[in-house]
This record gives C-alpha cells, sequence and structure tokens, in this order.
C-alpha cells in the first residue's frame, strides 16, 4: 500500500511528462521519517536554587535523532549492568562491582550537555560513566572480567576504569572530588574554554576534603562542576541518618547550587548546560544535586533490603524509572514508536551479550606483564615477586 | 651555596624552562616560603605559577594531583611532611598507583617536598621521619638529599621525572653551605635518581645514610680516619628505588656494614638495607651482621638532653664502627 503512494506520490511531483523536467528530484522518505516527528518541546521540572537569580529553562527540546541516542544508550547502560549482575552471580566478575541502572538519566544527561573535550570524574560507581566517556561494552565487560581487552587490561578492575578526559573510577570516597578540582585548575591554565565535572555520592557529601576543595575552588574560580548524584543512601545509610542537612545543593555554601531530577535525562541536560555555561563564562565553580536512585544495592554484596523497602524500590521503578519515562515521551509525542524502540532493544540485546561472550573467553593478562606501568618513561627495570627469586620486568 | 638556594635555583630554573611546572602550597608565595626556599618566585612568575593555598592539605594535596593528571606539573609543597600525613590518601592511592590502575594511561607527573624529620626542638607532632612510609609504596620515588648539589639536582631530576616523587629535605640542613662543582650550576645539571653517591671512599666499613646523618657519617669518618679506619660513606641520595648494587658493591670491598639515619628504627630504611643484603651476593662477604644506627624508638621529647640523645650522634657511629670492627 504504501508503496503505491509513494510511487503515485512521485508521479505526481515529476509533473506532465511532456516538460523539461527540472533536475530536482523528490528524496523517497523512509518510513521512519514519513511518520515521525523532528523534534517536540516539554515541560521539565523548575529546578530548585541557592545563591542564583534564576535556574535551568523549564522546557526542553528533544530532537527525534537526541531522543533515539539517548534511549539507546540508556538502554545499553542498563543492559550492561544487568550483565553484570548476572556474570558476578556467576562468579566471573570478583571483588567489588557497584552498578548503575537507575540512574541512567544522570550519566546520559552529563554527557548530552557537555564536549568529549570537557573532563570527567567520578567515584566507584562507574561504569555508565566510562561508557559515555567512550570507553566500549566490551571493553568494559572485559576489565570486569579482569582479562587483556579490558580497558585498563585487566589490572584496575571495576573501579579503575579510564579514558581520554575520563579519569575513573576512584575507590576512595571523596577523594576523587579535589582531584576534580584540580583538573579544573589545569583546565583554567590552559585556556582552552574547558571544564571538568567532578562528581560524588550523598554519603561522600559529608567528607572534609570536599569541603576544603569548595574553598579553593571558588576562591580561584575554577571551572568545576560539582555534582552530588543523590541516590538517597550511602551505602546502608540513609540521607536522613548520615546529613544534619540533606540539601546537598546548598552545601557548598558560598557556590550557587542547584537541586535537579536525576531521573529525567531533559532535566540533567538542561541543568547542566546552564552550569557549564556559568563555568565557561568564568564565574567560577557550581553545584548540582542530581536526585536519582539505584535498583541495586551499594554493591553486589549486598542485596538493598535490609536498609529500605522493597516497595520503595518498585515505586521507583514503575513511576520514575528514567528509560521508561524517556520512552512514554518519545511515543507519546510521535518522536519514535514501541516497535521502533524495540528493535533498540534488540541490537542492544546483541550487542551486550557479543560483548559478554568477549569478556568471558578473553585470555587473562599475562603474568609477565604483572609488574609493568610502574613507572612512565622509564628504562625497563625489575619489580620484585612474593620472593627475592621471584622477579618480574616492568616497562612503563 | 646553602641548601635552600640550591633550592631555590632548581625551583627558579625548572619553572623558567617549563611553563607547565608551578609551586603550590602554605606560604610559598607572598610569605617567600615559610623556610624562605620560594623567596623572590612569586614576584618573578606571579599568582598562577606560585599559589599559596589555604590550610588544607588533604584538599589541596588532591588538586595538585589532578593537575597532575590533567597534563600540568605540580611542585606541592607540605610545610612539614608531618602534615602530610593529613594528606597521605591523595599521594598514595591518587598519585602513586593511578599509573599501575590505568595500565599507563593516566600518568601523574608531580613533586611533593618538604622539610622531613626532626629539626631542633619543635616536639614530637613536628619531628617524624617519612622516609620508611613513603619509601614503602611501589610507584613512588623518593629522594632525599644532603648537600647543596644533591638538592639543586635531584629538584631538578624529580621535577621532569613524569612519575610521583616524594623529595624529603632537612630544615637544619637548609642553612648549611656547600661548594657547587662548576658542572652543578649549569642549568640542566641534574643528579639521577636511583643512584647513590660515595661521599667518601673507604676500605673498612661501609657507612649508609641519607639526608643529614650523611654529615653526621662524614665527621665520624674523619675522628676514625686519625685512628686508621678508613670508612666508605655511601649518600644513597634516594630511598625508592634504593641502590642496592652500590651498597653491595661497597661491602663487597669493605665486608662491614653500618647503616645511619633519623627514623624510627621499626620497619625502617635501615632494616631494608639489611634485609637486601642478606639477600644479594655481599652477605658472604659479611665479617660481622649489619648494624642499624637509628632515631630512638620514642616520640621526639622536646628538651634539648633528651632531643639530642634520641638521634644517632657522631659519638654514636664511631662506637658502631669499633663495635662492628671489634676495635
Amino acid at each position: 500500500m504504501r508503496k503505491m503512494l509513494l510511487a503515485a506520490l512521485s508521479r505526481v511531483l515529476q509533473g506532465p511528462a511532456a516538460a523539461a523536467r527540472p533536475a530536482a528530484r523528490v528524496v523517497v522518505a523512509t518510513r521512519n521519517y514519513a511518520d515521525f516527528a523532528s523534534e517536540a518541546t516539554f515541560d521539565i521540572k523548575k529546578c530548585d536554587v541557592h545563591r542564583l537569580e534564576e535556574g535551568p529553562p523549564i522546557t526542553a527540546v528533544l530532537t527525534r535523532e537526541e531522543g533515539l541516542h539517548y534511549y539507546k544508550t540508556m538502554q545499553t547502560i542498563r543492559r550492561m549492568e544487568l550483565k553484570s549482575d548476572q556474570l558476578y552471580k556467576q562468579k566471573i566478575i570478583r571483588g567489588f562491582c557497584h552498578l548503575y541502572d537507575g540512574q541512567e538519566a544522570c550519566c546520559v544527561g552529563l554527557e548530552a550537555a557537555i564536549k568529549s573535550t570537557d573532563h570527567l570524574i567520578t567515584a566507584y560507581r562507574a561504569h555508565g560513566y566510562a561508557f559515555t566517556r567512550g570507553t566500549s561494552v566490551r571493553e568494559i565487560l572485559a576489565e570486569l572480567t579482569g582479562r587483556r581487552g579490558g580497558c585498563a587490561k585487566g589490572k584496575g578492575g571495576s573501579m579503575h576504569m579510564y579514558a581520554k578526559n575520563f579519569y575513573g573510577g576512584n575507590g576512595i570516597v571523596g577523594a576523587q572530588v579535589p582531584l576534580g578540582a584540580g583538573i579544573a585548575l589545569a583546565c583554567k591554565f590552559f585556556g582552552k574554554d574547558e571544564i571538568c565535572l567532578t562528581l560524588y555520592g550523598d554519603g561522600a557529601a559529608n567528607q572534609g576534603q570536599i569541603f576544603e576543595t569548595y574553598n579553593m575552588a571558588a576562591l580561584w574560580k575554577l571551572p568545576c562542576i560539582f555534582i552530588c548524584e543523590n541516590n538517597r543512601y550511602g551505602m546502608g545509610t540513609s540521607v536522613e541518618r548520615a546529613a544534619a542537612s540533606t540539601d546537598y545543593y546548598k552545601r557548598g555554601d558560598f557556590i550557587p547550587g542547584i537541586r535537579v531530577d536525576g531521573m529525567d535525562i531533559l532535566c540533567v541536560r538542561e541543568a547542566t548546560k546552564f552550569a557549564a555555561e556559568h563555568c565557561r563564562s568564568g564565574k567560577g565553580p557550581i553545584l548540582m544535586e542530581l536526585q536519582t536512585y539505584r535498583y541495586h544495592g551499594h554493591s553486589m554484596s549486598d542485596p538493598g533490603i535490609s536498609y529500605r523497602t522493597r516497595e520503595e524500590i518498585q515505586e521507583v521503578r514503575s513511576k520514575s524509572d528514567p528509560i521508561t519515562l524517556l520512552k512514554d515521551r518519545l511515543v507519546n509525542n510521535n518522536l519514535s514508536n514501541i516497535e521502533e524502540l524495540k528493535e533498540i532493544d534488540v541490537e542492544v540485546r546483541k550487542e551486550i551479550e557479543e560483548a559478554a561472550q568477549f569478556a568471558t573467553t578473553d585470555p587473562e593478562p599475562p603474568l609477565e606483564e604483572l609488574g609493568n606501568h610502574i613507572y612512565k618513561n622509564e628504562p625497563p627495570f625489575e619489580v620484585r615477586g612474593p620472593s627475592q627469586w621471584i622477579k618480574y620486568k616492568s616497562v612503563g | 651555596v646553602t641548601v635552600r638556594d640550591a633550592l631555590n635555583q632548581a625551583l627558579d630554573e625548572e619553572l623558567e624552562r617549563d611553563e607547565r611546572v608551578f609551586l603550590l602550597g602554605e606560604e610559598v608565595a607572598q610569605y617567600d616560603g615559610a623556610y624562605k626556599i620560594s623567596r623572590g618566585l612569586w614576584k618573578k612568575y606571579g599568582d598562577n605559577r606560585i599559589i599559596d593555598t589555604p590550610i588544607s592539605e588533604m584538599g589541596f594535596t588532591g588538586i595538585a594531583v589532578g593537575a597532575a593528571m590533567a597534563g600540568l606539573r605540580p611542585i606541592c609543597e607540605f610545610m612539614t611532611f608531618n602534615f602530610s600525613m593529613q594528606a597521605i590518601d591523595q599521594v598514595i592511592n591518587s598519585a602513586s598507583k593511578t599509573l599501575y590502575m590505568s595500565a599507563g594511561m593516566v600518568p601523574v607527573p608531580i613533586v611533593f617536598r618538604g622539610p622531613n624529620g626532626a629539626s631542633a626542638g619543635v616536639g614530637a607532632q613536628h619531628s617524624q621521619c617519612f622516609a620508611a612510609w613513603y619509601g614503602h609504596c611501589p610507584g613512588l620515588k623518593v629522594v632525599s638529599p644532603w648537600s647543596s648539589e644533591d638538592a639543586k639536582g635531584l629538584l631538578k631530576a624529580s621535577v621532569r621525572d613524569d612519575n610521583p616523587v616524594v623529595m624529603l629535605e632537612n630544615e637544619l640542613m637548609y642553612g648549611v653551605p656547600f661548594e657547587l662543582s662548576e658542572e652543578a650550576q649549569s642549568k640542566d645539571f641534574l643528579v639521577p635518581i636511583g643512584k647513590a653517591k660515595i661521599e667518601r671512599p673507604g676500605t673498612h666499613v661501609t657507612l649508609v645514610s641519607h639526608s643529614r646523618s650523611v654529615g653526621h657519617c662524614l665527621e665520624a669518618a674523619a675522628v676514625l680516619a686519625k685512628e686508621g679506619v678508613e670508612c666508605e660513606v655511601v649518600n644513597l641520595r634516594t630511598i625508592r628505588p634504593m641502590d642496592v648494587e652500590s651498597i653491595e658493591a661497597s661491602v663487597v670491598k669493605t665486608n662491614h656494614l653500618v647503616t645511619v639515619e633519623g627514623g624510627w628504627p621499626q620497619f625502617g630504611v635501615g632494616a631494608e638495607i639489611c634485609a637486601r643484603i642478606m639477600e644479594g651476593p655481599a652477605f658472604n662477604y659479611l665479617d660481622a651482621p649489619a648494624v642499624r644506627l637509628t632515631g630512638a624508638d620514642v616520640p621526639m621529647p622536646y628538651a634539648k638532653i633528651l632531643e639530642e640523645n634520641c638521634l644517632p650522634q657522631v659519638k654514636d657511629i664511631i662506637f658502631a664502627v669499633k663495635k662492628t670492627l671489634n676495635i
């Protein structure tokens, strides 16, 4: 039916057969373009602000292209984290594994508002960021399974993944915050208009070194966006039990702050654009609190239900899931449809399966490389093993 | 040239050579440095290169490490290394381990420097030696200058090194003048990290030391020479990576070993040297067990007589040499 219609359309547009035809052609559209809108405008939640005259906009424009990209990215992260859960339970992933499912709108929304030349650092719940900052799912999963094809060649593990302009993956709670301000100091020095996004959780927000950093960042007007991913629990301690003030966006005191709905990717994106503009204009640091939620426990060794109820988790899943929210927006505003999104789901599933296949079959790093990467730009030397007779060669 | 001026020259030369190098710490700029090491530098290089920080060790150390990860080459000054304990997580977990964890992707070219060890009458909280603490950690380089040549060459080498370097200076050495050779006055003079120096050749006993104790060893050697005992004095210069080969070569020659340091005895630099000598070829050349001279195993007291007796003195070195040589 469609083919006939389009054929008829093109005949009509070709004009009378006898006349000299101009060179213009009708582009015969694919099914998608003919059916969908190219963009839509959405109302987003107004952000609470601290020490700011105005906040981010309360509407956002989402193009079809953006929507599909965000959907695919979030879905990839979701499925990647669920696959990690599976692999961990099969004991193919060891040690610590802190999963990000539920928080996808944060990392994808942030990335959508900044450039690849900007910098980002976070704590240990970092798989989502490793992905949005350019590491492939393959390399992430292979790092989790400790294989040579991992993004850190199997030497880092879950908490120590790095990429260009992505400084990890940091295991010590709060330590990444001064590091991020230091990166911002370098940005200011090099003068290329770059900024640094420095993330931490609601648990870390009570660390002293963060307040030391707020002070110096404000004093020196560092182009640093401090971002508190408030998922309501620092391990098993709820925010009410950990913080005398849970208004994390105000904790920067003299640093202006915004509180953002971290489950709405458009809210995150618009707030981040606003914050990035603030930093780039030389006004100094700004603080964003993203209110979000993690479905899993703190890590894979935490079932996550001794300090919160299953009902609470279920409620967030059914009412505020970031992927569902985006999906509903796309479908209800004719930016996409269920079939197209299902196709994306299938693609994503396939990609994750292939990556998992790689991650479980790639060999472990060679023992001979145990001593490598102690020093950079150093002539090769020997590193001591467990006894004086066991030595490993070290090359940078 | 005093050690202080040698350090000042080194800082000046390296700041001039590479615009990514900068100095941060408490009082380094407008105060000209708590110990005047950075005198004149703020006037010359300005706020962007010489940065006064608030009293926030953990914060500013982390900032320095982050700046190094992002392409700058910071020199992070601790007013004394005692305060580095507040920031030690950033030095070890953020700086020294990152190259390894990232499989080579993220280098951290930073220098942490400042006075280390005992001073004069500053009390227990301000007198600790951190050579063993930092020397313990893979990924770090740890240097400990004694003379002006050491100070200048090692600081320059540390700044140019692409790895995190902890430079343990000594406050009591800052004012001590040394001859600076023609070579040492050149702008590209470097002392290689990881190589010890024989300050005084000898044949009867090897004295291995670092920092201020090297001077005491030389004094003891002068006294012992009058009695016909020739000491070979080895100035470690670098704690990590330690130049064990030089120590071994010396022990093979002299057959006797005495280590001298200011730090506490347990798990210290001397303990490491003894263990390494046991594992290597030099063990078979020892005619007596290796001996360690260290700081006393107590927090540093204040009263002069007590403090003096908490560090190895020249007389203690002489006594130990005679004991080990059985004379």
